[in-house]
């Protein structure tokens, strides 16, 4: 498994965004579950709610930190990872399968063109983690 | 001795460890008197003798490290010595048995104590007024919330309902302005680890209620733009907060209050040598400006004309009580005691000590590690990075700290601030000779060519300690502190296993 696919979309808070269609579906990347190590907790938006580009739609607390996970896009929530809820090891073991977070429709596709490609998020993560 | 029981373990049926007198008054059915539902069929206490308890306490005191054992550098919490006098002043009987209700001509030195003690942190940082209620730095952090939005509130700026606060700010921060019903804007630090000017001046609108910021920040650096800084949050119309957690930095070189602060908040614990922590009273004394003075918590000491200390309840802007009485008084008796010893020469050279200590540390660990956001100096701490370590061996700032155990020193705080990879960031105080860093020094140094040579043996880390390295995962995830022996098979348990 590549630790940046090439087939999806990049966030510089460390999100991934899978485009199908009208739906986004949302998780963190491999460097960011690298960088906060064990997960041991999670929290996630109700269905149903609509999330504004950059609005905090839950938080992933490890052994180190607690931290803020953006909605890269703006739209509705239409499905929440839920089942992951109790087994946050699977966000670290498959960050961009098992481990996907959120699922929206996206309200504005436009959006979309402010996010990073896999090259460029590759070198931004770089930089930011020396 | 390597494992110590638990007290519950060492329990013998029928053994005890006091006698009690034989009863002198009538015996009364409790049964009647209470009432059969209100009473347990079965209290499991240890049963054990006055020595079982003294030896097992012992044991366990002897597992514990503290600033009285050796050196405790940990980032952000100024573990400085704290001198015996204060201690010896804090249980004179005339303070100690005191009573929080008798009358007030009786405690006038008590009063007198704590109003001086306002006075002297109003002009260490250069304010107006002093509250020492709050029992701790994040409850002053609030109460200085609650009073800002009573200020505007009372001006009926009520549009004002957002904090600034950059990303660099304790998780405190945040967590005092959420709680008070702001909303939070969070603002990147920019190349040097400071304040990015142009995201606060983007973040600052007519919404602003305040800004937060901890100076010298959490990177161990001094905001250098601190006045322009200041001016901007006020032009928008926000009061600025200062939180003080780094003081140590700053005593008797320069003042909050001067910066263009308009409140802030002490933590007694740290700078100003009251015992940390323990879940024993703490002190985070709040100061603030002129505008903010009619909204600190009553009662208020105050003096009269005559000379006569007073508690003033008498205040309808206050924003009310925040503690019970008036905040833990010993603990102001200790930072009183702290401060009249060192004079006002004093507490300046404990401000410079505390900066020249860690920048020793810094200059002699600046090769072997990277250092956070490379100024030219830093401040009362230093932020060291494990990224070299960790790129070149797989050697986390966790490792170091656990190999820094198997020398017998207390890791630094590792992780934060959170903007800085794999961050270590030392605080070691004034209080600490320079034969005592460089033994600390010595040792970070041999860590470092540990990582490098003997991956491993930090990996593994620590080696030498009662309780090797524990899975954190686990500990967060399979918590379970009850002790189900204690229960199983008993025919009289009453508990079920999931209380």
């Amino acid at each position: 498994m590549s630790t940046t696919p090439d087939n999806l979309l990049y966030s510089k808070s460390h999100e991934w965004v899978k485009v199908e269609g009208e739906f986004a579906t949302i998780g963190i990347t491999h460097h960011a579950q690298a960088e906060l190590g064990d997960i041991t907790y999670l929290e996630l938006p109700e269905v149903g709610r609509v999330l504004q580009e950059e609005e905090q739609f839950g938080e992933v607390e490890s052994v180190k930190a607690v931290s803020e996970l953006f909605c890269p896009v703006s739209g509705e929530v239409v499905e929440a990872n839920t089942g992951i809820l109790n087994s946050t090891e699977v966000i670290n073991e498959d960050p961009y399968e098992q481990g996907w977070l959120i699922k929206v429709r996206v309200a504005d596709k436009e959006e979309l063109a402010a996010l990073l490609n896999a090259g460029d998020y590759e070198k931004f993560a770089g930089q930011e983690g020396h | 001795m390597n494992s110590e029981p638990l007290i519950f373990e060492k329990s013998r049926a029928g053994r005890i460890g006091a006698n009690l007198p034989q009863c002198d008054v009538p015996e009364q059915d409790i049964v009647e008197l209470l009432g059969g539902d209100n009473l347990r069929s079965m209290l499991p206490l240890p049963e054990v003798s006055e020595l079982d308890v003294v030896r097992h306490f012992t044991h366990l005191s002897h597992r514990n490290y503290s600033i009285d054992e050796g050196l405790y550098p940990l980032g952000s919490c100024t573990m400085k010595y704290n001198p015996r006098i204060n201690e010896k002043t804090a249980s004179l009987p005339g303070f100690a048995a005191l009573h929080p209700l008798q009358p007030v001509e009786t405690a006038q030195g008590a009063l007198q104590l704590v109003y001086e003690l306002q006075g002297m942190l109003a002009s260490i940082c250069g304010m107006d007024a002093t509250t020492i209620q709050p029992s701790a730095g994040a409850h002053g952090e609030l109460l200085a919330m609650m009073m800002i939005r009573a200020y505007h509130r009372d001006r009926g700026d009520t549009a004002r309902t957002t904090v600034v606060i950059p990303d660099s700010a304790h998780g405190t921060n945040p967590a005092s302005a959420a709680t008070c019903g702001f909303r939070v804007k969070s603002i990147p630090s920019n190349q040097k680890g400071c304040t990015d000017l142009n995201a606060l001046r983007n973040a600052l609108g007519p919404d602003t209620a305040a800004l937060m910021l901890t100076n010298p920040n959490t990177v161990g650096l001094f905001e250098s733009d601190i006045l322009e800084i200041c001016s901007l949050v006020h032009e928008a119309g926000g009061l600025v907060y200062c939180d003080g957690a780094n003081m140590n930095a700053m005593l008797g070189i320069t003042r909050p209050g001067d910066m263009g602060f308009d409140v802030m908040h002490f933590n007694l614990h740290k700078t100003f040598s009251t015992p940390h922590g323990g879940g024993g009273p703490g002190c985070g004394a709040v100061s603030v400006k002129k505008c903010l003075e009619p909204y600190l918590p009553i009662p208020v000491v105050t003096r009269s004309d005559e000379g006569t200390y007073l508690l003033d309840e008498n205040r309808p802007c206050s924003i009310g009580r925040i503690h019970s009485f008036y905040g833990a008084f010993l603990i102001a008796v200790r930072a009183y005691t702290y401060i009249r010893t060192l004079g006002a020469s004093g507490v300046r050279a404990v401000g410079e000590n505390a900066l020249l200590n860690a920048n020793y540390v810094r200059a002699r660990l600046s090769k072997a590690y990277d250092i956070a956001y490379n100024s030219p100096v830093c401040m009362h701490e230093v932020v060291l990075s494990a990224a070299r370590q960790k790129q070149a061996n797989g050697i986390r700032a966790l490792d170091i700290s656990k190999r820094l155990m198997d020398y017998g020193v207390h890791p630094p705080t590792n992780y934060f601030p959170l903007i800085v990879p794999e961050a270590l960031m030392i605080e070691p105080t004034e209080t600490e000779s320079k034969q005592t860093l460089d033994e600390f020094i010595d040792i970070m140094l041999k860590i470092a060519k540990e990582a490098a040579e003997e991956p491993e043996l930090l990996r593994t880390a620590p080696h030498s300690t009662l309780v090797s390295r524990l899975d954190e995962t686990m500990a967060v995830k399979n918590l379970d502190l009850r002790y189900e022996a204690l229960f199983a098979g008993s025919p009289h348990s009453t508990v079920e296993s999931s209380s």
